[in-house]
């Protein structure tokens, strides 16, 4: 499988996330600059974290109109895998793909640290190889990770089973319901502020990120390569 | 040549800790009078004249770009540039 890992300016856990699939998966990974105007060549599409555009204006804000960001919708629309994490989670907002928005943490403060995550939903192309309600442990490190929306979208984001994710005792941001990652309703776009390519080597701290990306690869080996 | 001036704060329902803790200090010094503090942003754009209609195009640039309307509000003045 080959995953397109999106650089922007100010991107910086773009090289977590290629070490995380080419080294631990053992998966085809390519960096792709922003303004690349094709990912037709790609099975799953990653946003990493960091500060792009230097976070002016809003996080997420001005990187949602990179050239890519529109083959980002095409692969979205297509039922590709789309993944973003920290700020790729606050740009998957701020281009419409995930609904809500991130705010400031409560507590004023960047917050870099591991916490604990429940799976609410194992169901997904994401999450199939973890238990639904597995505690795991994943690192953070946000300063706008404060997730909101109105009381409408957050009644259908039950109603679908899209909150993913949860903070399990202690919310470090002030999220609404504890939430830490949310999918939308199709199921191919994933959105969270914990960092699991940084939760990929026992040298590091832990593994329980791994699932996560062995989950989508099994899930696009399953739909490809059984019909070849 | 024309001067907008565009006024950017976070929504009525969302909950602003920025503001809260301005208003802490605030009472710590005394200012008990303070009821809400809103901590929001300020934009000016010198704005070329078009044969596009400015509020039209001053909407949609707050709407796709400069605000995020789930979580802020905005409003706009706008003033004729002096031109030096």
């Amino acid at each position: 499988m080959k995953f397109a890992v999106l650089v922007f300016p100010g991107s910086n856990c773009d090289l977590d996330m290629y070490h995380a699939i080419k080294d631990e998966l053992g998966e085809e990974a390519e960096y792709v600059w922003h303004d690349t105007k094709d990912l037709s060549g790609y099975d799953g599409i990653l946003l990493p974290g960091g500060f792009s555009y230097g976070d002016y204006l809003r996080c997420g804000a001005i990187a949602q109109f990179s050239n890519v960001m529109s083959e980002v919708k095409k692969a979205a629309e297509a039922g590709k895998p789309v993944l973003g994490i920290c700020n790729g989670f606050q740009i998957l907002t701020e281009a419409g793909l995930l609904p809500g928005a991130l705010l400031r943490n409560k507590n004023l403060k960047f917050m870099c640290r591991s916490v604990e995550l429940t799976v609410e939903n194992n169901s997904t192309m994401f999450t199939s190889e973890y238990a639904k309600g597995e505690v795991i442990q994943v690192p953070i490190a946000h300063g706008e990770g404060n997730y909101t929306c109105d009381s409408e979208t957050l009644a259908s984001l039950k109603a679908n089973n899209q909150i993913v994710f949860t903070y399990t005792n202690d919310n470090p941001n002030g999220s609404v319901e504890d939430i830490a990652g949310i999918i939308n309703e199709r199921g191919n776009v994933l959105g969270m502020m914990p960092h699991p390519e940084r939760a990929v080597h026992e040298m590091i701290g832990g593994t329980d990120g791994l699932a996560l990306f062995k989950s989508i690869v099994k899930q696009w080996r399953e739909s490809h390569v059984s019909h070849a | 040549m024309r001067k907008v001036k565009i006024y950017v704060t976070l929504r009525e329902s969302v909950l602003d800790p920025q503001g809260s803790a301005v208003m802490g200090a605030l009472h710590t010094m005394g200012y008990g009078e303070v009821a809400d503090v809103r901590i929001g942003k300020y934009l000016e754009l010198q704005v070329d004249d078009s044969e596009r209609e400015l509020d039209v195009i001053v909407k949609e640039m707050c709407e796709k770009l400069l605000t995020n309307t789930v979580i802020e509000d905005y409003r706009y003045d706008v003033e004729e540039a002096v031109t030096k």
